[in-house]
Formats: structure tokens, C-alpha cells, sequence
């Protein structure tokens, strides 16, 4: 029990990190990561839904339609039910803290078509925990409290992902880099550095 | 007229405004399914398909659907299309659709094709939108392939999965070299791009200053030539 979630944090959080081995979320991390405080407001706001989002698709995927036998339907629900959520909790935001709705409101809407909410709630959709974390032994069934911790170490990773990349795209703003690789490119190369250094994680 | 038209439209979605090099849109599904060319065309085409019906459908419904709730109405219609994509894939070509995995449900929201519904499809006739569609997506196909090219080339030494070299190297199948080989490919196109500019900029320069050279009013281009000079 606590091996497998160990093996769950671990991971999540580091050798499967979302953003960069399994390319989930790349939007925002392209173009939220220019400075370190939107980087966290941005990880800190995905971890949220991603948890919320979780917490509702899996009971509705497992208890409503299995049962049903309209698991077919599952895009069409998911997608409804986070773009629900995101605008569910940007109310809830504005409403009891105006501070905080500013810092973080205009990053929530974008939060609706980022693909690590509803990958993580389609990668959730097994029986075996071995299935998607490897390393657990086999035969861990899957149920909702390793889904949310899931959820959660996912987010977390994210997070990680994008303040490492913050921090490094303030420093890049200031060297003289061609022209022709300025922008996304460079970004995107500084990517692969950090990605190389997620990849040892995989290794151990 | 209209052909003119309708070829610019092609011409903007295929290479002007790239998906994929230029608007750097779809770049989750571009990382992950550029492994091998196959893979990546086939992700192409399925976004293509997805693109191209969503487009025809959200351009008909253009009038119908209130503006306030249009982005769920997109995304809705998004979903059906690629949950029938999915169900087709999963009949006819079950390779395809297990390499793809869960990126094949991620194609709802793939910023590309929300994009050209909002952009677009929500505003211009049907033929225009089904045009778009399809150049985008066929642009789109285009450049995950070519990244696809490289990528299989380099890390397994085959071609479309035929076997060519024994040389390869591990670094461009994993994630870092997906990282890698993107970067490098819009720094080339946007080099290419800037270099063609470049070119029309100095033609249409040459273009009006000839008339100038010939025309009638040679003290006007003299001063300026010895200013020039």
C-alpha cells in the first residue's frame, strides 16, 4: 500500500511528469511560462481543476456509465463536465477573492482546452494501477482515492514543469540568441534540456 | 474570382498560417505522435477529418448558435465528431488506434481545431469553411510528417517503417528529441519564411523603381540615386 503510493508520487511527479514525457499540457507551458509568478498562478489553477475534474469524472465514469453502457459517451460527458467546472470555479473565485481572480481569472478559461485536465481523466479510465504507473505490482485495483492522488501528483508535476521553465525563460529573455530561433524555438530547445533531465528519473 | 479566393484560403491554411510552424497550435499531439512517420500522418489525417466536418457543421449552425454560448456548443461538436472518428478508428484500423491512445480523445481539444471554428467556420459560408478545413488540417499533416520523417529516420534508421540504416540514435525517439527536432523545424521555417520575404520585399522594390528609372521624370530619381551614392 504505502509502495504504491510511493511509486504513485514518484511517478506523477517526476518520471512520467506530464508536461514533459508525456506532452500533456504543452500549450501553457509554451505560452504561460514567460515569468515564474503567472508559471505558478497557472500550475497552481490546472492542479485545482485537475483534482475537481477528477473528483467528478471518475464516479460518473465508474457509477453512471458503466452501469449504463454508455461509456462510449465519454468525451462529449468529460469535456462538458470540466469546461463546467473551470467556469464554476471562476465564479466561486471572483466572488471570495477579488485578489486572487486577478492574478489568476484570465488563466482559467484557457484552462478548458488544456489537454493535461482531460488526459489525466482519460489515463484514469483503467482497472489496474500497474497500467499506468509502472513498477506496482499487478492486480492494484484502481479505485477513486489512488485516482485523486494521481490527480493531485500529476498537477504537482506540472507545476514543477512549468516554474523550472519560468525561471529558465527569464534568464533566456536577456541573451542574444539568432534571430531566426527566438521565440518558440529557443523555448522549445531549452525544453528538451530539461526533458533530458526528467528522462534520468525514467532510468532509475 | 472565386477560384482566386478559394485558393488563398488553401494557400493561408497550408503554408501562411501553418498550424503547426507558424501558430505553433496542436503542439501535444505533434510532440508525442511525431515518433514514427506513420504514426504522425495518421494523426494528421485524423485531425484533417475532425477539422474539416467540424468546420462544414459549425459554419451551417453559423446563424443558429447564440453568440454567448458558442464555445460550448463548439466544443460539443468537437466531441461527437471525434467520439465517431474514434469508434470508425477502432473498427477499420485498430493499429492506428491503439498507437494513438488517449491522444485520440485529446483531439477535442486540440487548439487547432477549436481555433478555426472561432476564427473562421463561425463566419464565413460553408465552401469557404470546408476549404479551410481541409488546407489546415492538410498543412497540419504535412508538417508532423516532416517531423515525423526526421524523427524515425534519426532515432530507428527506417523510412515509413522500412528498415534503412542500422544506425540510430535513442536520443531523437524519446521525449527530448521531440523537444528538439520541433524547435530546430520552426526555426527552419521561420528562416525560410523571413528569407522569402525578404526576396519579394527587393522585387517589388526593383518593380517600382524601374518605371521610376525609364518613366518621366528622370531629375526626381537622379537626386535620389546620387543621395544614394
Amino acid at each position: 500500500m504505502a509502495a504504491t503510493i510511493f511509486l504513485i508520487v514518484i511517478s506523477a511527479v517526476f518520471s512520467q511528469n506530464f508536461i514533459l514525457v508525456k506532452f500533456l499540457g504543452i500549450c501553457p507551458f509554451l505560452g504561460v511560462s514567460k515569468k515564474t509568478n503567472s508559471a505558478l498562478s497557472m500550475g497552481i489553477a490546472v492542479t485545482l481543476v485537475m483534482l475537481l475534474a477528477t473528483l467528478v469524472t471518475y464516479p460518473l465514469y465508474t457509477y453512471i456509465m458503466v452501469p449504463l453502457k454508455i461509456e462510449y459517451l465519454e468525451i462529449i460527458f468529460f469535456i462538458f463536465v470540466i469546461a463546467a467546472l473551470v467556469q464554476m470555479l471562476e465564479k466561486i473565485i471572483e466572488k471570495i477573492s477579488p485578489a486572487l481572480y486577478r492574478s489568476m481569472g484570465i488563466y482559467l478559461p484557457l484552462i478548458t482546452t488544456n489537454c493535461a485536465i482531460l488526459g489525466v481523466a482519460e489515463l484514469l479510465l483503467v482497472n489496474d494501477v500497474s497500467e499506468i504507473v509502472s513498477g506496482v505490482a499487478a492486480g492494484i485495483n484502481m479505485n477513486l482515492g489512488f485516482a485523486l492522488l494521481y490527480a493531485l501528483c500529476s498537477g504537482l508535476g506540472f507545476t514543477l514543469a512549468m516554474l523550472l521553465m519560468g525561471g529558465v525563460r527569464e534568464k533566456l529573455e536577456k541573451l542574444p540568441v539568432a534571430k531566426c530561433m527566438k521565440g518558440f524555438p529557443i523555448t522549445m530547445v531549452a525544453a528538451c534540456f530539461m526533458a533530458m533531465a526528467f528522462y534520468v528519473f525514467a532510468l532509475l | 474570382m472565386n477560384a482566386k479566393k478559394y485558393g488563398k484560403i488553401a494557400y493561408d491554411g497550408l503554408v501562411t498560417n501553418n498550424a503547426t510552424f507558424k501558430l505553433v497550435l496542436g503542439t501535444c499531439s505533434t510532440l508525442a505522435m511525431s515518433t514514427s512517420a506513420v504514426n504522425s500522418f495518421g494523426m494528421g489525417l485524423s485531425v484533417t477529418v475532425v477539422l474539416l466536418l467540424s468546420n462544414v457543421i459549425i459554419s451551417l449552425l453559423r446563424k443558429i448558435i447564440p453568440n454567448t454560448v458558442r464555445i460550448p456548443a463548439f466544443v460539443v461538436i468537437i466531441a461527437t465528431m471525434v467520439t465517431l472518428l474514434r469508434m470508425v478508428l477502432d473498427k477499420y484500423i485498430p493499429d492506428l488506434y491503439d498507437s494513438m491512445g488517449v491522444f485520440l480523445p485529446l483531439i477535442v481539444v486540440n487548439c487547432v481545431i477549436l481555433g478555426r471554428a472561432e476564427a473562421f467556420a463561425s463566419k464565413r459560408p460553408v465552401i469557404d469553411s470546408a476549404i479551410d478545413g481541409v488546407a489546415t488540417g492538410l498543412g497540419l499533416t504535412f508538417a508532423l510528417t516532416f517531423i515525423g520523417i526526421i524523427r524515425e529516420f534519426l532515432g530507428s534508421g527506417s523510412f515509413f517503417g522500412i528498415q534503412v540504416t542500422d544506425f540510430r540514435i535513442g536520443f531523437f525517439t524519446n521525449a527530448a528529441g521531440a523537444f528538439f527536432v520541433y524547435g530546430i523545424c520552426i526555426a527552419l521555417f521561420v528562416f525560410v519564411a523571413n528569407k522569402a520575404e525578404q526576396a519579394r520585399r527587393v522585387k517589388k522594390m526593383r518593380v517600382l523603381r524601374k518605371p521610376a528609372a525609364i518613366g518621366p521624370l528622370p531629375p526626381v530619381t537622379e537626386s535620389s540615386e546620387r543621395e544614394d551614392g
